[in-house]
This record gives structure tokens, sequence and C-alpha cells, in this order.
């Protein structure tokens, strides 16, 4: 897990290093990296100069009539109130403008739709609120968090944004994906609507729970690219970001090979110093619980509890394992969470001065035993 | 206003109302509407209905074509158990009946009832693959930290138009249990 | 607004059986004016509670981090700021509109079912009463989104019911008062008005009129159907139960692209009443108009899911909407050029209800614009659910429906209250409102574009510029809508104590019936169907 955590941060390193994006006052459509995002873009700039030169041509008319047809210039009214030569005109034109742009609209629909001859599938799923990554040719699984940085500035009361690096649009673990290769996306949620989208690959595809959606995208440049939930999905919609690491073949290779070595090791439960569980359980409260708990552990009055002073919390240990674990109607199930994640997590929220307890224990590894086990 | 054209508005009110409820009925009426498109693979959408099918049909296999049948599973809501199938990725040749397992463990202490959905990509050839044995839409009782093997057995009807060379069958587990 | 101080004032011929007194009279009163008056003033309020919720989006989208309010709180007020101004401002203000005006114009003496047309706006108070009063439950106001998709909206608290039940309020009232209105139209009209000389104000009403019986029910219906998914194991939108919740998308928008015409379409009428007597010309291709609106309310039931480009289409289904909505802008284009051939060579004075429906021929022709830029479906898979597409709705509802109702205002207030009012303020008024409403919203096209998505709280710093600049936009264009409350409230006192004529605007007797009759108007009028009515507005 610490492993995996350091080759994630490898990442998240090399995803922040690359500032190009901060560019402020930007104005028009980005053109995107690849093929389909082009021709999108190409499409774009037609309609956006289609509509410049009907606007120009409708509203110098209607200036040049308000600034010369006017009563103070002594400028006497014409009584004409028909023309049908005019109305033909004026209804064909634009018939015929649209049908030619119609043509290349088609043409990228097709291409877009096209997910056929795909070398590689990774399946994304929307949660509320992050995604979840599951490569099908290789059994790579991981979740893709806010990253920690962007987590604090947002909540905390003092958190300052504007020292973050990309604020809010960066992740703990980014998908890594190759180069020069077809890559199909299987879309799903597991609660509400979500959407996926990179701007720079050219689309954004809905995730709906239940149904799967199909995308395709072939990324032709090494780089980093960021992007957002675009279905409102609740509270913290605007707090789970995408970023996409395209890689060379070889690097890709060696990354698989990494990330599949680390997700097959066994879960390390030797005991662990109190500094150590606590701050991994911070990051772990940072993941799973703040949004609805708040970073103060204040919840919300009315719709989440607070675990400052909770009895469940500051209680016996065992059936607040069991709880956590299997969830509730309101809470969700954090089976997910591993012995030892789970071991950090509660000795953080019973001891953390940040939430308001103090039970004074450390729950190690080997406590979590029991409930069920993976 | 004199009594005629007081009758006359009644009466015309009274035809907008009656419009006013039929499009009520309308609202619901798009419901089968629009199951009925997706029968026609029209709209997105594969339906619950008709998936299952008493018995293998006799394909004439096409071994000359292979198809890439991928498996997804998912859990809704987080719902605490394990599901997977056991492989993820599958070439079949069109015509030829294959039985792929699934994995599904309740991890808690408790009894959860959960149904599993499915979801076939590209939606329009959904058609084309004919399941026998499904474990869709049926309540699926587990009891606490029972496992069980789900197969689905199925087959790519060769009649699939050529252009479809990778498939996914999707299957979602939603808890069902009352008061959870 | 009106009419009561009127009457106070100086008392006219027909106090015989003129208004009750005190406020008895607006409870019970059948009186289409006094019922188009409560309409308006209801909008002009629910206007200012819809505006103070944008103010605390734009305060808090001011910077990025969060400031002000929580994440869940933020999705309440985007989701209430739509239901208000939708269904709280915008649609009883042209429900007002048409009560006021519509008799007036085709020489009835009311309202076709004066009861009803009682009950339809006390039922828009108590709908809009029961969505407020869900600020203030347990949970929280619905956050959902004013679209309402499932399965996010079942998570909403005790909230729930309590919105759907307001919506089936909300839309029973709109559906009485579009049975009225096309009551009114069809049966009432003085003899001599004949269909083809209706004002386009009331052509576009009646075509509203339609629309509205046609989609609220199925509204109502998607609705119900969430209702009982939620509490009564129904499983229409639920894909555990065999159903799913795209269902829902296609069923709400089947609802909201009409939806989203009856807040346009009277406001064409209006501009295509306004411009003319401006121009001091007639309407250029007056029957044009009224087959490019018919035309318009037709397409907009067959382009439904051009909302939905994203959701997972087929192809074909893609290719349907995408054709099917680019046609849209045919139709639209048509009025947009005939309300240019109207000014032209005209002899134009700038008054401001006539600056008002020049900014807003100007300013919806730039939301019909990116209408048609997102029409393209390949290109919409990166504008869809932008600021690209907040720029784009909100041009065509604020400085197109809300400009047009600004217009409206000062064009008939004279002719209610009798008195006129102060051309300067109303100068000030419009031109810190056009400045600012596009300081606001033009930036959001950039915002968009860089691929900031709609519906967050928070954003990447990158986006921090243009946000802050829209949101000093919003604050401007907030605080100068003050103005118009302060002019409707000093116009029904006195305005500027000038004694207005009858016809109030230049020769505007030749252009609709409304300017035949005294100022301000008497309680009751056209009693007696007018024998001939004026022509120069066809």
């Amino acid at each position: 897990m610490k492993k995996t955590k350091q080759l994630f941060a490898g990442l998240t390193l090399l995803a922040s290093s690359q500032q190009g994006a901060q560019a402020d006052y930007t104005l028009n459509l980005m053109e995107g990296i690849t093929k389909v995002s082009n021709h999108i873009y190409d499409l774009h700039m037609l309609i956006l100069w289609i509509c410049v030169f009907i606007g120009i041509a409708v509203f110098g008319t209607m200036f040049y009539s308000i600034f010369h047809h006017r009563k103070s210039k002594g400028h006497k009214a014409a009584q004409f109130h028909e023309n049908t030569t005019v109305e033909i005109i004026w209804t064909i034109i634009p018939t015929l403008i649209l049908v030619a742009m119609a043509i290349p609209a088609t043409k990228a629909v097709i291409e877009l739709d096209d997910v056929q001859d795909s070398e590689m599938s990774i399946k994304v799923t929307g949660k509320q609120w992050y995604w979840d990554y599951q490569y099908l040719d290789n059994g790579i699984k991981f979740e893709s968090h806010l990253d920690e940085a962007s987590e604090k500035a947002h909540r905390l009361a003092n958190g300052n944004p504007h020292s973050v690096p990309h604020y809010l649009l960066n992740v703990d673990k980014p998908l890594v994906v190759p180069v020069n290769k077809k890559i199909r996306f299987v879309f799903t949620a597991a609660d509400v609507i979500h959407s996926w989208w990179v701007p720079e690959l050219g689309w954004k595809k809905d995730a709906n729970p239940g149904f799967i959606n199909e995308a395709w995208t072939y990324v032709p440049k090494a780089g980093t690219y960021r992007g957002q939930c675009t279905e409102l999905c609740g509270r913290d919609h605007g707090f789970m970001p995408i970023v996409v690491i395209a890689m060379e073949q070889p690097d890709y290779d060696a990354w698989v090979k990494k990330t599949l070595a680390k997700q097959q090791e066994a879960v390390d439960l030797s005991d662990l110093s109190r500094e150590d569980l606590m701050s991994k359980g911070a990051s772990m409260y940072l993941k799973n619980c703040v949004a609805c708990h708040q970073i103060n552990g204040s919840g919300i009055t009315g719709t989440y509890p607070a675990l400052t002073a909770s009895l469940r919390v500051t209680g016996p240990i065992d059936p607040l394992i069991g709880f956590i674990q299997a969830g509730t109607s309101r809470m969700p199930a954090f089976s997910k969470l591993k012995d030892d994640e789970l071991a950090a997590l509660i000795t953080y929220i019973r001891n953390a001065p940040e939430l308001g307890n103090s039970v004074g224990d450390e729950i190690q590894p080997k406590a979590i035993t029991p409930v069920y086990d993976d | 206003m004199n009594r005629s054209v007081s009758q006359k508005n009644i009466k015309l009110a009274r035809n907008l109302v009656i419009v006013a409820v039929a499009m009520f009925g309308f609202g619901y009426a798009l419901v089968p509407i629009y199951d009925v498109l997706c029968e026609w693979k029209w709209i997105e959408r594969d339906r619950p209905d008709a998936i299952k099918q008493a018995k293998e049909n006799a394909y004439e296999v096409d071994k000359n074509r292979e198809v890439t049948v991928e498996f997804v599973a998912s859990l809704n809501e987080n719902t605490p158990m394990v599901f997977y199938a056991e492989i993820q990725k599958l070439k079949v040749h069109p015509g030829e009946y294959h039985t792929v397992n699934f994995h599904a463990e309740n991890k808690t202490d408790k009894v959860i009832n959960a149904r599993a959905i499915h979801s076939y990509s590209p939606a329009l050839v959904s058609s084309f693959v004919d399941t026998i044995t499904c474990f869709c839409f049926d309540e699926q009782l587990f009891e606490p930290k029972e496992a069980k093997t789900l197969p689905v057995r199925f087959a790519v009807n060769p009649d699939m138009p050529p252009q479809y060379k990778t498939i996914t069958l999707s299957y979602t587990f939603f808890d069902k249990t009352e008061n959870q | 607004m009106s009419a009561v101080v009127a009457e106070h004032d100086d008392h006219h011929d027909d106090h015989d059986h003129g208004p009750a007194k005190g406020i008895l009279r607006w409870i019970i009163t059948t009186n289409h004016k006094d019922i188009g008056t409560l309409y308006l003033l209801f909008a002009l309020a629910m206007f200012f509670v819809g505006g103070s919720m944008a103010m605390i989006i734009r305060a808090e989208l001011f910077e990025p981090g969060m400031q002000f309010v929580d994440p869940q709180f933020f999705n309440s007020m985007t989701t209430m700021h739509a239901l208000v101004m939708v269904f709280g401002a915008v649609m009883p203000a042209f429900v007002g509109l048409a009560n006021w005006m519509i008799p007036m114009m085709i020489g009835a003496p009311d309202m076709a079912l004066p009861r009803m047309n009682n009950m339809s706006f006390w039922l828009l108070v108590a709908g809009v009463l029961m969505l407020a009063s869900t600020l203030f439950m347990e949970g929280g106001a619905p956050a959902g989104g004013w679209t309402l998709y499932p399965p996010l909206v079942l998570q909403t608290g005790k909230a729930f019911p309590f919105a759907v039940f307001s919506v089936h309020l909300l839309g029973i009232s709109s559906i009485m008062g579009a049975i009225n209105i096309i009551a009114t139209i069809l049966n009432m009209r003085a003899p001599a008005m004949t269909l083809m000389k209706m004002p386009l104000f009331v052509w576009t009403w009646l075509i509203t009129g339609f629309l509205l019986i046609a989609i609220m029910p199925v509204f109502a219906g998607a609705v119900t159907m969430l209702l009982t998914d939620k509490f009564f194991h129904t499983s229409f939108f639920d894909a555990a139960g065999g159903g799913d919740p795209v269902l829902y998308q296609h069923i709400f928008w089947f609802f909201g692209h009409p939806e989203v015409y009856v807040m346009i379409l009277p406001t064409f009428g209006v501009a295509s009443t306004i411009i003319p007597v401006f121009a001091r010309k007639p309407l250029f291709g007056y029957s044009s108009m009224v087959y490019a609106t018919a035309s318009i309310a037709f397409l907009s039931f067959i382009v439904w899911a051009h909302h939905m480009f994203t959701v997972g289409m087929p192809l074909a289904g893609e290719l349907y909407f995408m054709y099917a909505t680019m046609l849209i802008a045919i139709p639209t284009g048509v009025k947009v050029f005939n309300w240019t051939a109207t000014m032209w060579k005209g002899s134009m004075t700038f008054e401001t209800p006539m600056l008002f429906s020049i900014a807003f021929v100007v300013l919806f022709t730039l939301g019909g614009f990116t209408g048609l830029m997102m029409s393209i479906a390949p290109v919409d898979f990166q504008y869809h659910d932008t600021y690209f597409i907040v720029a784009h709705f909100h041009y065509t509802l604020v400085p197109a429906s809300v400009f047009i109702l600004m217009a409206a205002g000062y064009y008939w207030l004279p002719k209610w209250t009798g008195h006129m009012y102060n051309e300067k303020i109303g100068q000030l008024h419009f031109w810190l409102s056009t400045v600012s409403v596009n300081i606001l919203f033009f930036p959001q096209h950039f915002l968009g574009l860089a691929g900031m998505p709609r519906r967050i709280p928070d954003y990447a710093i990158q986006f921090a510029d243009w946000n802050m600049i829209s949101s000093i936009g919003g604050f401007i264009f907030g605080a100068s809508q003050l103005l118009f409350l302060y002019i409707v409230i000093d116009t029904i006192r006195g305005g500027t104590g000038e004694k207005v004529t009858d016809e109030v605007w230049e020769d505007a007797h030749k252009h609709g019936l409304e300017w035949t009759l005294p100022s301000p108007v008497p309680y009751h009028t056209f009693t007696t169907p007018p024998a001939v009515i004026p022509t120069e507005h066809i």
C-alpha cells in the first residue's frame, strides 16, 4: 500500500510539474490533442465564423438603420410592410448554410461513434464523489480522488487555493494510458449520473447507474490532460476531477508492471507507529468521509451526523468496524477499505484533535480481524 | 358577457381540460413507447424482458470471425459485496455457446437481497446476444458471508453485422434488502 | 400596478360596479386588470427573490475557494434560482401581461373565465410558497438542478414530496391560465378582430397557451413517477427494477424544450408590438411572423434530445436530433430579419421601451447563435454542461425575456397608471442593465470553452479572472434592477406628474386597441366591442 502510494505520488508530481494549463483570460475552445478534438475544434470555428458573418450583416444593417433612420434626423418612415421575395431569400439562404454545415457535422458524429477496433478497454465508474478505473485487459483497478492539497484548500477556513498547483484539477491516482493506441472506455456509475469529460480529448460521456456507455480515444502525444465531472451529481460534484496521463508504450508497460505488482502484494498487517496511523488515517478521512462529516467532524445538522463526541465513534471498537464496513441506508458501506486503512481511519477519527475527539488509543491493523476479511 | 359566449367558453375550457388530462396520460404512455423504441433498438437501451430463451439455438458457427466479448461487473451504492467476472475478456466465434462464471459474495454478517441487471454495449448488438442462462432480474438472496458462482451462458448470433468486433456485457448488482 | 391608485385618485364613470374595497378586492377579484396586476407584482417580487439567489451564487463564485456557503446549499441555490425564475417570475409575468393586455387588445370586456382566472393566480402563489418552504426543511431545498434528474433528485431530504407537489400546483395554475387565455382569444374577440388581424402578442400567446396545455401535464406526470418511485416502489427510473434514469430525461425534455419556448414566444410577441410603434412603421412580414412562431412551436416538440447528446444515444438518434435542431434556426432567423426590416427606413425614436426592445433583438440573436453552435452534436460534446451553456440560455432569458418584460413595463405603465415614468431614470436603468448583463454573461462563454463545468461551487485557478468579472457584472446588474423597482413605485404614485394622453406614444392608437382607451384605463373596458380596429400592426 505504502509503495503504491509512492508510485502514485511520483505520478502526481509529474502531473503537477507540467504547469501549462494556467493561462488566464482564455477566450476560445481548446484544439485538444486528438484527431476527433481537432475536428470538433474546426467545426466550432466554422460555425462560429458563420455566426460572426451573419451577425455582422444583421447587426450592421440594424445599426445603420438606427443611426440614419431616426426621427431626430428628420427621416420619414417608409410604409412598406411586406416583400415575399425578400422573405423567400432569407429563408433559403440560411437553409443552404445549414445543409452545408450538416455535412462535416455528420462526419464528426460518425467518427465519435466508431468505438470498434480498439486495442484496450478501460471501465470508468462514476461514484459520489470520485472516479473508479478498471483496466479490463490487465486487471489494474484503483480509485481516483481529488488530491489532498485541493481538499484541504477548499475545506479549511484558512485554505488558500492559489497556493495549490492545479487546484481542483489534480487527483491522487491519475488514469494512465499509452499513446498511439485506440482505447475504448466503458462508462457506468454506482449511484447517480456522472459525466466524464477531458476537454483535450474532445468529448464527454454520461455514466449512468446500471447501464454502460462507450466512447473511445487515441492519444497521439504523451502528456497530462485534465478534466472534471460535468453532470451534477450532488454535494461534491465540483470536487471530482479527472487526470489522464498519456505515456509512451515502454513507460506505460513499466507502469503496468509496477502497479500490478503492488496491487498483488498482501496487506501489510504489521504494527504502525501512532504518527503513521494518524497521518494515514487523516488521508483516508479526506478521501472517504470528509464530504459528509466535514473537515472538523461537525457533520451537517439534520443531514449528516457529527463525529465529534459521537458515542458510536468513541465507544467500543468492534461495532464501529462493523458499522463502517456495512454502512447504513444513508452511509455507503466501506467494505473496500483494507485492514490497515481501516485501522488508521478508526485511530484517526477517535483521536484527531481537529475532529475534537481524544480517546487516546491506537488501533492496529491486526485488531481489524473480524467482521469480515478479504 | 352574454350567455352563448359564456357557454362557448365553458365548452372550450372543458375540451382543453380533456386535452390536458390526455397529455398527462401521454406522459405515462411515453414509458411503453420508450420500451417499444428500445425493442426496435432505435434508442440506446436494452430492456429486461425477453432475455431468457429456453434452449440453445443451433447456429452455424462462423470460424472465420472472432468477436471479443468483455465482461463487466459493478456494485451499485457500494453494496458490501464482492462481485467480479472470472474472466474479463473472451474471444468467441459467432454461433458458439460459452459459459462465463461470475463470482458474488456477501461480505457482511447480514442477509443481503440483491438483484442484478444487465446492459450490453454497443446497444445495437443486444439483439444479437443470446443469453440462455443469466442471473439477471431474479432476486438473489445472500446468506451472511455466502459466496455464489453465477453463470452466464451466451452466444453471439452470427447474423451480427461484421463491424462489431468488441462487445461488452455488463452486470450490476443493486442492493434490494428491505430496511437496510 | 395601477388601476387601484387610479381609481382612488379620480373616480371614473363606472364606479357603480367598481372594485371591492380594501384587501378583499385583491383576494376575490375576477377583474382581468386586477389579476394582471397581481401576477405582475408577484412576478416582480419573485424576480428579486430569484435574483437574490443568483447574487449568492455569484458571490460564492467571485473567487476560487469556498467562502460563503456549503456546496449542498450552493446546489440548492442553483436549483431554486432556476425554478423560481422560470415558474415564479418569467412565466407569471407573461401571464400577467396576457391578463392585462389580451382583452384590451382584442376588444373583449374581460377574460373568458374570470373566476378560474382568480384561482389560477392563487394556486401559483400556493405553489411558489410551497417551493420556498422547502428551503427550511430538513435536508435542505432540492439541490439536484431544476431538471430534477433521478437518481440524484431522489436523494433530496424531506423537501422532495413538497417540491413535487409544488410542481403540481404550478402546473395546474399554468394550465388553467393557458385555458383561460385560449378561450379568451378564440371566443371573446370583437367581431371585427379576425385572427389574422390580432396583434402578434395575442398570436404568440395563443400558441404558447397550446404549448402549455400540451407540456405541463407531461411534466406533472414525470414528477409523479419520481414520487411513486421514491415512496411506492414503482421502477420507472430505477434500473434495479427494470426502469431507466435516461427515460426521465426524455420525458423531462419533451416538456423542457417547449417550456423554454413558453418563455420566449410571448417575448417575440411583445417585441413585435413595440418595435413598429417606435419605428413608426407597420411590422414587416406580419403573416410570416405568425407562421414562424407556429413552426418554432411545432419544432420544439421534436428536438428534445439535443439536451442529451452525451447521454449515450445511438448514431441515428444523434443525427436526427442534430438535424431537427438546426432547423429551428430558420424560423428564428426569419423573425430577427423581420424586426430588422421593420426598423429599416423607419422614423425611429429611442424611448426606454424601444431601447430594451433593440437590446433584446441584438442579445437574443447572440443567444440564438450559440444555440445554433450547440445544435451541432459533435461540438456539443465539448459545450454540453459547461458555462457555455449557462451563457447561452441566460442570453436567451435575461437580455431577451426579462428585457422584454422591462420594455413591456415601460411601454404599458403609462396606460395602466395614467402617469408617465421618469424617462431619464428609465434610460439609466437601460444602460446600466445592458452593459452589466454583458459583463455578467459574456465571459461565461469563455469560461465554458476553457473547460469550466456548470453547477460547480468552486473552480480551478485558471477560471478565476473571468469569474470575478462575471460576478462584478452580476452585482451591478442586480443593483440596477432596484432602479426598475423604484420607477414602478414612482410611476404608480404619480411619476413625472405629466398628464399622459390616451395614445401615450405618438400614433400608438394606429397600432393597438389599448391605445384607443383612456389613460389610466377604466376598471371596465370594451363592455361593447369596438367597431373599428387599428391595422397598423399587421
